[in-house]
């Protein structure tokens, strides 16, 4: 018996929940669980997880889209029945993982991923870059600013030799969020991409009252520039509305997702800001923020050149220039922000400098800093 | 369907890492609705702007969340993607999947959608991408009845809770973070499913400060686990760090020449609290100093471990930017027992004071760590019933404005200006 469009309420089924972990992890795994003593990267992509058992788990792990198809899905399920027992798992950086339960099947099984065309990239460990954590774009999304999928296949082609070897002083971290709402969590990443809209909402007088709660939309706005007001609709009529005062508008978007009628997207306004310097791990320092240094790159499909030429230069800099063990913004620190723009050539705008909300925590108030070629 | 010409997605095909382009296009083999996402999106690379409209809500009957809406704007050129739907489905804790589950929810998904995926969404979920509404019954019935599994959440609600993979696989991790997870994801089904909360709620669990899960950073309440005793060592082990016999940082600098490994450089000086020193051969740990970040265990794993008296710190109040500025997650308790036997009461208490509490004062759409800031932490603190301590800050006030209130000062607020003007002349 299968789903009754008669009667829908049958049988239902409701809140029971995701299967229970334990049932679909590899029996290594299972058997070893709490008991793991140690682990190392043999080699870029591959790790060792030793029990004090003695048991040894295998992982090799490999690059994906995040957007992947059931048909991809299913030959990494060819691989993980041919050689892991039919277990695999997905990292929250959108890697996938294969595990197996001694050293002789790693080869064999890194050969099989090796002979498919370049769908498996082996890397994504240690002192590298691993997979972009990023959101939905114009696949998907009706707020974005900015693709996701597109910019991340662009970058990641880039900083493809920093997938696979680690070269890095630490591990950096990439994330893309298309708009302000950052599902992806960009606001915490060595370097964040995050689309940005630069054009104040439009008003579709035609169509406000039918489809938005004017007060909730006037109350969604962060900085109070929306107001009530009077328009006149196509048909010459009088109708409730509202207005938007642009010089106090910082574009974030949240309006039109309160109210539909108030779109703000645009070819030319919209594009790419770059943050740099954040970081979610407690180790040596506390977690930090992404501070934004570019405040606008063009959307240049089909391959955001802009883009990845700054996330490029921004990793070669740091890593010839940190110490072993620095993420991006401990080193920006170090150095001082001032030599950060300066040794990266990225332009200082007064863009750079905060003036939303508690913005003073960022100004200089020492008469310590450095002499840079900004001081003429 | 037909297919489209897509030269600028095209140009998405060179270049060595998987290209979701050439992906999508083998799907559409026998996807043909395949070829309209390419459409679509070609279309928006040409007009550089999205073409989905905002909103519609869609959903299964007794649920509020899971399921979200999309529609196309042009869905005379794209009928495949007129209605593209996203369906969340709850993941595993840990993300570990057997084959034959993965191929099932791959046959589901074939027979009644796009074809395409996201492994995995930001927030956790395993996201089905692009279905239709006649669609949404028929799946939620397979997918509860043969697959035994259920939808995540979206909306109003909590969202699907997330975790490192713990002690499946770390050698680190001082909580159980899946049994966490799991556990309350079941107790809390219904908050999952059936909005209530003035915005969004995330979990997020951690097994060590490390935060592979990044809860600090996007979940409102953050568990990360940590421990109160010493930081175990292997003294031997230490000397084959020393010798060069183990490699440092488990390899991970493995493929550049980084010279020689010296403990001092690489351990004791990085220490953030200059708690550590060799005496001779021996490592030494001022464990009271230490402040457990993690480093010198993440260098040396085979000599350092973390301790046994294990637990978690529990943090409240991440959140990305909109609307009020992006916020780390503040600590709260600095150490709680996460015990499986009694089904972790004490965390569960805590959730729920704190949910009667936001849920009670919470404007709509305010994260808690918004709320927390309008009414400050110190009023937070106390309507929680927590104890003040010098670990809830980085620094002590550098303002003297301190708000008393009447019955703290002797004799009160009210005063007689009468009285007071006897004494004093205007
Ligand atoms: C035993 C050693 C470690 C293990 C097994 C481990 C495991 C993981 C895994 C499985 C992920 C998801 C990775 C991916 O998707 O590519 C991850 C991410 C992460 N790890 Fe680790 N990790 C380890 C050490 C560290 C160390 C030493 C740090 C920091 C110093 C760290 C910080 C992070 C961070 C910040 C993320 C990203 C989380 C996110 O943004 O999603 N991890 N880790
Ligand atoms: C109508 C408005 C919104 C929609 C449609 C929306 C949609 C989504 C979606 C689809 C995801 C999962 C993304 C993925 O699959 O990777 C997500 C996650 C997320 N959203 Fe939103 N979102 C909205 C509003 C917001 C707002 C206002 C905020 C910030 C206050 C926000 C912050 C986040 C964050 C931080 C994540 C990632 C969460 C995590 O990884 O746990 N979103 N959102
Ligand atoms: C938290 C409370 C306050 C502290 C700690 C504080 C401290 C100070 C300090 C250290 C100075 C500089 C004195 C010097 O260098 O000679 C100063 C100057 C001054 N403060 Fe305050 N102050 C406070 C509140 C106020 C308030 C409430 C007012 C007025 C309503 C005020 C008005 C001034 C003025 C007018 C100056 C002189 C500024 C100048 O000529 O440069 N202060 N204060
Ligand atoms: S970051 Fe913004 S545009 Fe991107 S998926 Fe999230 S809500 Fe949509
Ligand atoms: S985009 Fe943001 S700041 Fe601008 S009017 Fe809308 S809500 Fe206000
Ligand atoms: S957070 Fe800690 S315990 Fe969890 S996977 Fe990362 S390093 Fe391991
Ligand atoms: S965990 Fe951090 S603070 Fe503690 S001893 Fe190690 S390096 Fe120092």
């Amino acid at each position: 018996m299968g789903y009754d469009p008669q009667n829908p309420m049958a049988d239902r089924i409701t809140d029971i929940g995701p299967p229970h972990y334990e049932e679909q992890m590899p029996p290594v795994i299972r058997a070893n669980f709490g008991k793991w003593m140690y682990h190392e990267i043999t080699q870029p992509g591959v790790l060792v997880h030793v029990s004090e058992t003695g048991a040894e788990c295998y992982t090799v792990r490999v690059g994906s889209a995040r957007l992947i198809s059931i048909e991809l899905i299913r030959e990494m399920c060819d691989v993980a029945d041919k050689h892991c027992d039919g277990h695999l798992r997905f990292t929250t950086r959108n890697n996938v993982e294969f595990m197996v339960d001694s050293k002789a099947k790693v080869q064999p099984l890194l050969d099989d991923l090796a002979s498919r065309e370049g769908r498996f990239p082996v890397g994504g460990t240690g002192a590298g870059v691993t997979n972009i954590v990023h959101t939905q774009g114009w696949i998907h999304c009706h707020t974005p600013a900015t693709d996701a999928s597109g910019v991340v296949k662009a970058v990641m082609d880039e900083v493809f030799e920093h997938f696979i070897s680690m070269e890095m002083p630490a591990q950096v971290r990439i994330a893309l969020a298309c708009c302000l709402n950052m599902c992806g969590a960009v606001h915490a990443s060595d370097i964040a991409i995050l689309g940005v809209h630069r054009k104040p909402p439009m008003i579709d007088h035609d169509a406000i009252t039918g489809l938005c709660e004017l007060p909730l939309a006037i109350a969604s706005c962060p900085l109070g520039a929306i107001k009530p007001a009077k328009a006149t609709n196509e048909k010459g009529e009088e109708v409730k509305s509202v207005q938007v005062n642009a010089a106090k508008c910082m574009f974030c978007g949240n309006c039109y997702t309160m109210c539909p009628a108030m779109p703000l997207a645009d070819p030319e306004g919209d594009g790419i800001a770059i943050l740099v310097g954040g970081k979610v791990s407690n180790a040596k320092s506390a977690p930090k923020f992404s501070k934004l240094v570019i405040p606008f790159l063009p959307n240049t499909t089909p391959r955001w050149p802009e883009t990845t030429a700054v996330v490029k230069k921004i990793i070669e800099v740091y890593s010839k220039d940190a110490h072993k063990y620095e993420r991006v913004g401990e080193w920006a620190e170090r150095i001082g922000w001032e030599k950060f723009f300066e040794k990266c050539d990225i332009p200082f705008t007064i863009k750079s400098i905060d003036d939303y909300r508690l913005a003073y925590t960022t100004w200089r108030t020492t008469t310590q800093f450095k002499f840079t070629s900004h001081i003429k | 369907m037909p297919k489209h010409d897509t030269p600028l997605l095209d140009e998405l095909e060179k270049g060595p890492w998987p290209s979701f382009v050439t992906d999508i296009k083998r799907q559409a083999a026998t996807k043909p609705e395949c070829w309209d996402i390419l459409g679509q999106l070609e279309l928006s690379f040409k007009d550089r702007i999205t073409h989905w409209k905002h909103g519609g809500i869609v959903g299964v009957f007794g649920y509020g969340g899971g399921i979200v809406g999309r529609y196309s704007d042009v869905p005379d050129r794209f009928p495949g993607v007129a209605h593209f739907h996203t369906v969340r489905l709850n993941q595993p804790s840990g993300m570990y999947y057997s084959t034959s589950k993965l191929r099932a929810i791959c046959s589901l998904w074939e027979k009644y959608g796009s074809g395409m995926t996201n492994m995995h969404g930001s927030t956790g979920d395993l996201v089905l991408l692009g279905t239709t509404t006649p669609n949404l019954e028929p799946l939620f019935y397979e997918l509860t009845h043969d697959l035994n599994q259920d939808l995540g959440g979206s909306g109003s609600n909590l969202r699907t809770p997330s975790c490192c993979l713990g002690k499946s696989r770390c050698e680190w991790s001082c909580v159980d973070t899946q049994a966490l997870c799991y556990s309350l994801t079941m107790r809390y089904q219904d908050e999952i499913h059936r909005p209530a909360f003035p915005y969004k709620f995330k979990f997020k669990f951690s097994g060590c400060p490390n935060d592979c899960v990044a809860s600090i950073a996007r979940s409102d309440l953050s568990v990360i686990g940590t421990w109160r005793d010493d930081i175990r060592i292997d003294q031997d082990a230490v000397k084959k760090y020393v010798s060069g016999d183990y490699k440092a940082n488990a390899g991970a600098h493995g493929t550049r020449d980084w010279g020689k490994f010296s403990i001092n450089k690489e351990v004791i000086n990085l220490c953030p609290t200059k708690c550590m020193w060799m005496e001779g051969e021996t490592l030494k740990i001022d464990n009271a100093e230490c402040t457990r970040c993690m480093h010198c265990i993440n260098v040396m794993p085979r000599a350092l471990r973390p301790g046994l008296d294990q637990g978690a710190t529990v943090l409240v109040g991440a959140k990305a930017p909109i609307l009020d500025g992006a916020q780390f997650a503040t600590m709260i308790v600095p150490f709680m027992k996460m015990d499986a036997e009694n089904d972790f009461q004490e965390i569960v208490d805590f959730i729920e004071n704190l949910w009667d509490w936001w849920m009670e004062h919470g404007k709509n759409r305010e994260r808690v760590g918004e709320s927390i800031q309008r009414v400050g932490l110190p009023t937070f603190l106390k309507v929680l019933n927590i104890e003040p301590l010098p670990q809830h800050i980085r620094e002590p006030r550098s303002n003297p404005y301190v708000f008393w209130e009447s019955e703290e000062v002797e004799g009160g607020f009210d005063r007689d200006v009468r009285e007071f003007r006897k004494r004093h002349k205007q």
